[in-house]
């Protein structure tokens, strides 16, 4: 055993792959250089942290979770309430504390406070929800979604209700999303290799031996919680800046299920799945859109009409899951040999 | 006293309309493990197959001007319908794929639905009224309720104890509930399993249809989200319930409705609000103590 290389070199090869992954997107869209292309690409960015984000827990957990899009919410409020101007905090949220309404950070820096913020709320819920299991989790994840878009609904002088609160700096260049999105991939790598990521995926595949071993399920799951909620509400920090308002239903369940369906289409057990699941669903998406828009032929234009695109969007999904269920990548990730599975354990060869 | 009376006549009726989805919901799952997220959007369809496509805010309204013993028995098979095309076309290739991988699928689908009706008929909600005979009041024991309320709540019992019915004594509702149970074993003692399935599924969208019809009734509109909220709520009811008993999923449906209305009325101004907060804050609490759900079906718990 002792001279195999260690786990953490035999699998960065995935982290490294798909960050060149992402680089080689971000140069696609410097070399186009039109505005909005940029504006997409940093879309897929953010939709690269989030569904990493979702694949920390619900990849290495197995269960699915409705719920981190909450975490999202919190982090796009958190950063709205550190860089907003005070004067605009003033008017708009008055409801919020005194030293909250005086500071204006940089993004950066508040980005990381609302991740901070989304992983404190994560350990609170997740104390209270990782000791339930399956569909019951579940469930239980989607009425915490459902309690924190209530919340900030209604909370008028906290978080504006229902209306937009506007006046949160936007940030135009792709490379801060570049750098989240691939610190993202990192973190993810870093957990599943650690030692709770590696119990918690044992639990997932083997529950009665993973406890019979001594593994505390409760404890691992908590862990992959925090951190996944830590890094939705990074991506929730970032996303706020990329449109520079922010609504409650913004956070809710349209983009809960974008999110979840680009991790099950991608493979929910492979963090390569997730990023892969992004990549193809996004550059699905691009392509309907600009057919939506009309694309020229010869004299005439021809353009679906509306909703096509939605519509053609699910069925590509009912279609490649039929084909594939467990996901486009399966249980596999991307490595520089082809054909190798990233479970040290695992068996079986990817089609 | 007439106040009281008020209160547990919105709960009862809020609380049908949740126990018709959940058991729609239930139904399904009961046969193929399948968490089926387009119900939603076929109790939407099922309403919108009664207008002619169009784009007007006023529904240029075609079936629905057909007298109510037609209209009602053509909306519920639009439903059940619509639902058995779906498992047709989609659900038979996913027999044996993951419940997350059917979850998706479903979703998938009620997208495909919800977008093909927002292309015909546009985003906005639409006036109709349909069967508006219903929105009269009328008084019991003192209280003036709306004979919609009353007539929700009497069809919703109805169909309960058909559907017991149904299900305890003709020879399909046997083999749907002995599938239920376990469908391998069920398939072994030679229960046709498409047939079940199917059979479930035609149930589950004529459910959906009614649920369909008493929305379409009380709000008189037509709206491509309207199944939305509903479909959600019956989701946790199911889940509350104990996933795959159908009686738990009624229960937990009309518990539910009362709790909701419930804290409508108790709760301060301040508080009203974030009412939906404390229902869904129960929730997670009953699921801390009943992980299982209230009544467990017996099929569901985890085998070691």
């Amino acid at each position: 055993m002792s001279n195999r290389p260690s786990i953490a070199r035999r699998t960065l090869a995935t982290p490294l792959i798909l960050s060149l992954l992402l680089i080689a997107f971000a140069l696609v869209a410097v070399a186009a250089g039109s505005k909005p292309f940029n504006q997409t690409m940093i879309d897929i960015f953010l939709r690269v942290t989030l569904v990493v984000g979702l694949y920390v827990f619900v990849g290495n957990s197995g269960v699915i979770s409705f719920g981190h899009i909450g975490f999202t919410c919190l982090g796009a409020y958190a950063a709205a309430w550190l860089t907003m101007p005070p004067m605009m905090k003033q008017t708009l949220l008055p409801g919020l504390p005194e030293w909250l309404i005086a500071v204006q950070l940089p993004y950066w820096a508040a980005a990381v406070l609302a991740a901070l913020w989304a992983a404190l709320w994560a350990a609170v819920f997740g104390k209270i929800l990782m000791r339930l299991s399956g569909i019951a989790a579940s469930i239980a994840t989607f009425a915490m979604l459902a309690m924190i878009n209530t919340v900030y609904s209604n909370w008028e002088n906290v978080t504006g209700a229902t209306s937009s609160v506007v006046g949160i700096p936007i940030v135009r260049t792709i490379w801060p999303y570049l750098i989240v999105a691939i610190v993202a991939v990192f973190i993810a790598w870093g957990h599943a290799i650690s030692r709770a990521g590696l119990k918690l995926r044992a639990a997932r595949d083997e529950p009665t031996a993973a406890s019979a071993s001594g593994i505390d399920l409760p404890r691992e799951r908590l862990i992959a919680f925090v951190v996944s909620g830590g890094v939705m509400g990074l991506g929730g920090a970032l996303f706020s800046h990329s449109i520079g308002v922010v609504t409650p239903d913004t956070f809710y369940l349209g983009l809960t299920f974008t999110t979840l369906s680009m991790l099950v289409v991608g493979g929910m057990g492979s963090l390569s799945g997730a990023v892969i699941g992004v990549l193809v669903l996004s550059t699905l998406i691009q392509v309907l859109r600009w057919l939506e828009a009309g694309v020229s032929i010869g004299t005439s234009t021809l353009a679906l009409p509306n909703g096509v695109q939605e519509i053609a969007l699910g069925i590509v999904m009912i279609v490649i899951l039929a084909f594939r269920p467990s996901g486009l990548m399966g249980n596999t990730e991307l490595n520089w040999r082809r054909a190798k599975t990233a479970d040290p354990g695992a068996s079986g060869q990817p089609e | 006293m007439t106040a009281i009376l008020q209160t547990v006549f919105d709960a009862l009726s809020l609380g049908s309309l949740y126990a018709l989805g959940a058991l729609g919901i239930a139904l399904i799952f009961g046969v193929m493990r399948l968490v089926n997220f387009a119900h939603g959007d076929v109790i939407a369809f099922s309403i919108f197959a009664l207008l002619w496509p169009s784009t007007d805010v006023v529904a240029a309204v075609v079936a629905g001007n057909l007298p109510w013993f037609l209209l009602i028995p053509f909306v519920l098979a639009m439903g059940a319908g619509l639902s058995v095309l779906a498992e047709i076309v989609v659900f038979r290739r996913f027999r044996n794929a993951s419940p997350a991988t059917m979850m998706i699928a479903s979703f998938a689908l009620g997208f495909v639905i919800r977008y093909f009706l927002l292309m015909l008929f546009s985003s906005r909600p639409k006036s109709i009224s349909l069967l508006p005979a219903l929105s009269q009041p009328v008084e019991v024991l003192g209280a003036r309720i709306p004979l919609l309320q009353l007539i929700t709540i009497l069809t919703t019992i109805a169909i309960l104890f058909g559907l017991t019915a149904f299900l305890k004594r003709s020879r399909f509702g046997l083999e749907m509930r002995a599938a239920a149970e376990n469908f391998t074993m069920a398939r072994v003692l030679g229960v046709r399993a498409n047939r079940v399935i199917m059979g479930a599924f035609a149930l589950s969208g004529a459910l959906a249809a009614a649920i369909a019809l008493i929305l379409g009734s009380q709000t008189g509109t037509a709206d491509i989200q309207m199944g939305t909220n509903v479909m959600l709520m019956a989701f946790i009811a199911t889940v509350i319930g104990g996933l795959g008993s159908l009686p738990g999923a009624v229960i937990a449906g009309f518990l539910l409705g009362a709790a909701s209305v419930a804290m409508q009325v108790s709760l301060s101004i301040d508080a009203r609000p974030f009412r939906d907060a404390f229902v869904y804050g129960a929730v997670i609490l009953v699921l801390i103590f009943r992980p299982q759900g209230l009544l467990a079906g017996r099929g569901t718990k985890e085998r070691v």
